[in-house]
C-alpha cells in the first residue's frame, strides 16, 4: 500500500509541475520502474543540471537561513539543526524557494532550471517518505506547495517525533548531494540501507562543522544525535526504537507487573502486536461483537415483559401464573445434587418459559431439561395446552402418506412392462392422538433464552422405532437432515422429539403414592385394553420419609407411560385394520390373499407395565442397576435430600425431599449402552427371479458324450428335427416368461 | 480448572449442566488448599469427577513449576482424604482396555475377565481359561492418563517455553480474541507433543517456537471431535469433546479465564464415526 501511495503522489505531483520533456522521462520511467529507489536514479542523474543552477539557489540560501534561525531558539531541536541548515544552504540546493518566487524574478532560463528543479524536489521528498515510513499525508503535501523550507520551520516548531526525524534527513541531503555532484559517480544505485549508512557518517561529521561555526554544547549535540538515532524509523516496520521503548515504559508503569524484567520481551512483543491489531479492529470488531448486542438486546425484552401487562389482565394473569414451575426452587435442590445449570442461566430460563406461558394459551408447564448439541444447545419445555386449544395441525401428516400410497400404485399402472415389485410396505402405524400415550405432551425448544420458542411437532410410532435403531449428534438447527441407516423419517426436530419421549418415558418418576388413578376413569374400557394411562394428584399424599427413598427403589413409580417396540403407548393391532382397507385388493387379486395366509392372522399384543409401575422393577443394562439413588448430602443429612440418578439415559435426574420431587435431564440425548453401536444390518436382497433349472448353468458334454450324441442323431434323423422344434418352442417360451 | 478460582469456574462450565453440590464445592475448597501444602505443589487442578454406581471419584492434579512435567494425580471419595494414584503405565492401559461398563466407585472393587490363552503340551494345543483380575484403582488410574492425553486443552499462549525448556504460565497472557477463540487452532494438548516433529518445514515457518510447542487440536482425529460454541452471547467460548462426553472446556475470552472439568462416566465414545 505504501508504494502505491507513493507513485500516486508523485504522479498528481507531476501533473501539478507540468513540465514539458523532463516530465514525460520521469512519468515512462516511473512506470516502467515503479520503485522509489530506481527515481532516486533520475534525480541524481538531474543532479549536474541542478548543479548549474547553483548561483541562483546561493542568491536564495541566505534567503533560506534566516528564516530558519526565525524560529524560536527556545527549542533544543533548533539549535542543532541550525547549523546544518548553515550548511546545506550555500553547499547545495536543500531550500528551494516557493515555486512562485523565482518564476517572476528569474530569466526565462532560470525558469527551465526552475522546472528542471521541481522534478528533483519531488524525488527529494519521496526519498524521504521512503526512509521513514508512511508519515502522515498532510506532510507530505507541505513541500509540494510550499516548498521546503517552509516545512522545515513547521517541522522544527512542532517538534514531533517523525517530523524530527525526517528534518534530520532532509538536513543530510544537502552534503550528500555535494558529494554527488562533485563526484558524479554510478554508485547511485546503492540499496538505500547502505545510503543511509553514508547518511549516518554525515551526521557524525556534521555536529563537528556545526560546532566550529556555532559552538554550541557538545554534550547536548550529542544526546541529540543519540536520540536522532534512536528515532531512525526501521525500514521494514516504520517503528523507532524511540517510541517503542517508551510505550513499552509507559506500558509497564501503567500495569506494574511483578518482576517485569522477566517477562520484558513478552511485553516488548505486546507493544508490537498491538499496532497491527489496531488496523483490523475497524474491519472486524464490529462484526464479532453483534451477536452478543443481538442476544443482549433479545434478553432484555424478556426482563422487561412483566411491565407491558395492564391491570385489566389480572385474571389471566392468574392462570398463568399457575402455569408457570417454580423453576429457581427445582434448579436450588437439584444445585444440592450437584445437577443444573447456573443459577444465571437459570433464571434466563425462567424468564423465558414466562414468556411461553404469556404468549400460548398454556395450562401446565415445565422446565424439562436442555439437549446440548455439537452448534447449539436445545432448551426444552413440556407444556399442556388448554382444553380445546391446541388443534391446529391435527392430521396434517396423515395426507401425504396415503398421497404415497397413490403414487406407487399409479406408477405401477403405468409402467406394466418392467417387473414389478412383490414389496408391500407394512401397514403404518397411525400417531397416537395429542393428549395420548407419547403425544401426551407438547414439547417447544429454543436454542437459547430470549430466542423465539419452536413447537415441535407430535411423534410418529414410526420414528420413535427408528430413533432406536440409530445414535446421532444433534447439531441445534432444527431442519437438518437425519443422515443415517436405517433411513430417519424426518429430520432433526422429529428425532428431538422422538429421544425425548423415550427420555422421558424412561425416566420420568416420581415418589409412590404422589400420584394415583383417577377414579371415574377405573371402570372404563381402558382397563380392558391394558393399562389406564391418566393418572391425577393424589390429595391425600402425606410424603415419603427421604432415607426410604434412597433405601428403596420400590418407593420410586413411573409416571410417564412405557413405549411399546411398536412405537405406541397403547398398542394397535395392524392387521384388524389393514384387512378392512385392503378388502377389495384381496377380491381382484387371489394371489394376494395366498400370500396373506402365509402371515400370522394374529399378531401378539406387545404389552408393557403399566403406569405408575415401581422402578425397582427396571431391567438391568448388562449387569449394571438402572438407577442409582444418592442422599445428597452425607454432612448434614437430616436436610438432605433424596437424588436419582438414571445410568440408562445419562444425565437424566430426579430429585425429592419427600413431598415435593421434579425431573431434570441435560446432556446429549443418547441411551447408555455398555457394548458399542452397531448399526443394523441391512435386510436380506430380495429375489430378482424365482431360481429353476431352466435358468442354472449346465457342464459343457464331454467329448464321449458329443460322440454318443451325434451317432444318436444318425441314427434316427426325423425324430432329433422334432426335438428341435421342440426345444426351440421351449426356449421362445422361456424367452416370454 | 484452577483450584484457587473453583467457583468461578464452576459457574463458567455450568452450562453442561454437572456441577458440585454446595457441601462438595465447600470441601473442596478447604481440603485441595490443604493438599497443595502437604504435596508442595505449585498449582493445584481439580480435574473433575468420574460417576460411579456407588460413588463418585473425585480427582485432582498437582503440577510442579515445570507445568508439563509429570502430573500427580490424587482422588478421594469425599471431597476431604485424599490419596495419591500411581503414575500410569502402558502396561495398565493395556490390561484395563478389556474392561468394560461403569466404574463402581469402589478403588478395591475388582473386575473379572476371562481370557483364552493358549497352552501348549508338546504338540497339543490347549485352550485355557484365565481370569484376569483388574483393580478398578488401575483402571481409574489408566483412564484418566487417557483422558488427559486425548482431551487436555489449553488456550494457545496461556503456556510458553523458557529458553531452557521449562514450561511455565504465561502471566502476560491475557486471553484468545474473539476471531482466535473460535478456531480449534487456538487450543492445544496439554502434553507432551506428539505430532509437532510430524510437521513440514512451511507448517513451522508460521509458529512461535515460545508458544507453540504443543499439538493443537485442529487435526484431532476423528475430525469433528470437538464441538465449539459461543455461549451467554460470544462472552464464553465452551468446547466439548465428544470423544469422552463428559469433558467441557471454558474460556472467557480477553480474559485469562480458562480450564477445563470432566464429569461423566470414565467411558469412551467409540461410537463417535455412527454419530456425526
Amino acid at each position: 500500500m505504501p508504494s502505491s501511495f507513493r507513485n500516486f503522489f508523485l504522479l498528481t505531483h507531476f501533473m501539478e509541475d507540468s513540465t514539458t520533456l523532463k516530465q514525460e522521462k520521469e512519468n515512462q520511467e516511473l512506470v516502467e520502474a515503479g520503485q522509489p529507489w530506481e527515481e532516486m536514479v533520475t534525480a541524481s542523474s538531474q543532479d549536474p543540471e541542478s548543479g548549474l543552477s547553483e548561483p541562483p539557489e546561493v542568491e536564495q540560501g541566505p534567503e533560506a537561513g534566516p528564516q530558519t534561525r526565525s524560529s524560536p531558539p527556545g527549542i533544543p531541536q533548533s539549535g542543532a539543526s541550525t547549523p546544518v541548515d548553515d550548511l546545506t544552504g550555500p553547499g547545495a540546493s536543500t531550500p528551494p524557494s516557493p515555486p512562485q518566487e523565482p518564476s517572476t524574478s528569474l530569466s526565462p532560463l532560470a525558469l527551465a532550471r526552475q522546472d528542471f528543479m521541481a522534478p528533483w524536489q519531488s524525488n527529494k521528498t519521496t526519498s524521504v517518505i521512503s526512509e521513514a515510513g508512511t508519515p502522515p499525508s498532510d506532510h507530505l503535501e507541505q513541500p509540494s506547495d510550499k516548498g521546503e523550507s517552509t516545512s522545515h520551520q513547521t517541522c522544527q516548531s512542532e517538534g514531533n517525533t517523525f517530523q524530527l526525524s525526517q528534518q534530520t534527513k532532509c538536513h543530510l541531503y544537502g552534503p550528500r548531494d555535494v558529494s554527488y555532484n562533485n563526484s558524479k559517480e554510478k554508485e547511485l544505485r546503492f540499496a538505500i540501507s547502505q545510503e543511509k549508512d553514508s547518511n549516518s557518517n554525515y551526521d557524525l561529521d556534521q555536529p563537528e562543522s556545526g560546532a566550529s561555526e556555532m559552538a554550541p554544547n557538545m554534550l547536548e549535540i550529542a544526546i541529540q544525535n543519540a536520540k536522532a538515532y534512536l528515532l531512525k524509523a526501521s525500514s521494514k516496520s516504520g517503528l523507532n526504537l524511540y517510541d517503542h521503548l517508551s510505550e513499552m515504559l509507559t506500558k509497564v508503569l501503567d500495569t506494574r507487573p511483578e518482576n517485569p524484567v522477566d517477562i520484558i520481551e513478552n511485553i516488548s512483543q505486546d507493544v508490537k502486536m498491538a499496532h497491527f491489531s489496531k488496523k483490523l479492529d475497524t474491519l472486524q470488531n464490529e462484526n464479532e461483537m453483534l451477536p452478543t448486542y443481538e442476544i443482549a438486546e433479545k434478553q432484555k425484552a424478556l426482563f422487561l415483559q412483566g411491565n407491558l401487562e395492564g391491570a385489566d389482565q389480572e385474571l389471566e394473569d392468574e392462570i398463568t401464573e399457575h402455569a408457570l414451575p417454580n423453576v429457581m426452587e427445582s434448579a436450588f435442590y437439584f444445585e444440592q445434587a450437584g445437577v443444573g445449570l447456573g443459577t444465571d442461566e437459570t433464571y434466563r430460563i425462567f424468564l423465558a418459559l414466562k414468556q411461553l406461558t404469556d404468549t400460548h394459551p398454556i395450562q401446565k408447564c415445565r422446565f424439562w431439561g436442555k439437549i446440548l448439541g455439537l452448534e447449539m444447545n436445545y432448551i426444552v419445555a413440556e407444556v399442556e395446552f388448554r382444553e380445546g386449544e391446541d388443534e391446529e395441525e391435527v392430521e396434517e401428516e396423515d395426507v401425504p402418506e396415503e398421497r404415497d400410497n397413490g403414487d406407487s400404485e399409479a406408477d405401477e399402472a403405468d409402467e406394466d412392462e418392467l417387473p414389478r415389485s412383490f414389496y408391500k410396505a407394512p401397514q403404518a402405524i397411525p400417531k397416537e392422538e395429542s393428549r395420548t400415550g407419547a403425544n401426551k405432551y407438547v414439547y417447544f425448544v429454543c436454542n437459547e433464552p430470549g430466542r423465539p420458542w419452536v413447537k415441535l411437532p407430535a411423534v410418529t410410532p414410526a420414528q420413535i422405532v427408528i430413533a432406536r435403531k440409530i445414535k446421532k449428534f444433534f447439531t441445534g438447527r432444527l431442519d437438518t437432515p437425519i443422515v443415517s441407516y436405517p433411513p430417519f423419517p424426518g429430520n432433526e426436530s422429529n428425532y428431538l422429539r422422538a429421544q425425548i419421549a423415550r427420555i422421558s418415558a424412561g425416566t420420568h418418576v416420581s415418589p409412590l403414592g404422589f400420584y394415583h388413578f383417577g377414579e371415574e376413569e377405573g371402570e372404563e374400557e381402558e382397563e380392558i385394553e391394558g393399562g389406564r394411562d391418566s393418572f391425577e394428584e393424589n390429595p391425600d399424599f402425606e410424603g415419603i420419609q427421604v432415607t426410604d427413598l434412597v433405601e428403596s427403589l420400590s418407593n420410586w413409580v413411573h409416571h410417564v407411560q412405557h413405549i411399546l417396540p411398536q412405537g405406541r403407548c397403547n398398542w394397535f393391532n395392524p392387521i384388524q385394520k389393514s384387512e378392512e382397507e385392503e378388502e377389495e385388493e384381496e377380491e381382484e387379486d387371489e394371489e394376494k390373499e395366498d400370500e396373506k395366509g402365509e402371515e400370522p392372522d394374529y399378531a401378539e399384543q406387545e404389552v408393557g407395565p403399566p403406569l405408575l409401575t415401581p422402578i425397582s422393577e427396571d431391567l438391568e443394562i448388562q449387569n449394571t442397576p438402572p438407577w442409582t439413588t444418592r442422599l445428597s448430602s452425607n454432612l448434614i443429612p437430616q436436610y438432605a435430600i433424596a437424588v436419582l440418578r438414571s445410568n440408562l439415559w445419562p444425565g437424566a435426574y430426579a430429585f425429592s425431599n419427600g413431598k415435593k420431587f421434579e425431573n431434570f435431564y441435560i446432556g446429549w440425548g443418547h441411551k447408555y449402552s455398555p457394548d458399542s453401536y452397531t448399526p443394523p444390518v441391512p435386510p436380506p436382497a430380495y429375489h430378482e427371479y424365482p431360481s429353476g433349472p431352466e435358468i442354472t448353468e449346465m457342464d459343457d458334454p464331454s467329448v464321449e458324450e458329443e460322440q454318443a450324441f451325434r451317432a444318436a442323431q444318425e441314427a434316427t434323423v426325423n425324430p432329433t428335427e422334432e426335438n428341435e422344434e421342440t426345444e426351440e418352442d421351449e426356449d421362445e417360451e422361456d424367452d416370454y416368461d | 480448572m484452577d483450584a484457587e478460582s473453583l467457583l468461578l469456574s464452576l459457574e463458567l462450565a455450568s452450562g453442561s449442566g454437572q456441577g458440585l453440590s454446595p457441601d462438595r464445592r465447600a470441601s473442596l475448597l478447604t481440603s485441595l488448599t490443604l493438599v497443595k501444602r502437604d504435596y508442595r505443589f505449585d498449582r493445584v487442578l481439580f480435574w473433575g469427577r468420574i460417576l460411579g454406581l456407588v460413588a463418585d471419584y473425585y480427582i485432582a492434579q498437582g503440577l510442579s513449576e515445570d507445568q508439563l512435567a509429570p502430573r500427580k494425580t490424587l482422588y478421594s471419595l469425599n471431597c476431604m482424604e485424599w490419596s495419591l494414584l500411581p503414575p500410569a503405565t502402558e502396561e495398565m492401559a493395556t490390561q484395563t482396555s478389556v474392561v468394560k461398563g461403569r466404574f463402581m466407585g469402589d478403588p478395591s472393587h475388582e473386575y473379572e475377565h476371562t481370557e483364552v490363552q493358549k497352552v501348549n503340551e508338546g504338540e497339543k494345543v490347549f485352550e485355557e481359561e484365565v481370569v484376569v483380575q483388574i483393580k478398578e484403582e488401575t483402571r481409574l488410574v489408566s483412564v484418566i492418563d487417557q483422558i488427559d492425553k486425548a482431551v487436555a486443552i489449553v488456550p494457545r499462549g496461556a503456556l510458553f517455553k523458557t529458553p531452557f525448556g521449562s514450561i511455565n504460565v504465561n502471566r502476560t497472557f491475557e486471553g484468545l480474541s474473539l476471531s482466535e477463540a473460535k478456531k480449534l487452532s487456538s487450543y492445544f494438548h496439554f502434553k507432551e507433543p506428539v505430532e509437532l516433529k510430524n510437521k513440514t518445514l512451511l507448517e513451522k515457518a508460521d509458529m512461535d517456537p515460545s508458544l507453540d510447542f504443543m499439538d493443537s487440536l485442529e487435526h484431532d482425529i476423528p475430525k469433528g471431535s470437538w464441538s465449539i460454541q459461543m455461549e451467554r452471547g460470544n462472552a464464553l467460548v465452551v468446547l466439548r469433546s465428544l470423544l469422552w462426553p463428559g469433558l467441557t472446556f471454558y474460556h472467557t475470552p480477553r480474559t485469562k479465564n480458562y480450564g477445563y472439568i470432566y464429569v461423566g462416566t470414565g467411558e469412551k465414545n467409540i461410537d463417535l464415526p455412527f454419530m456425526l
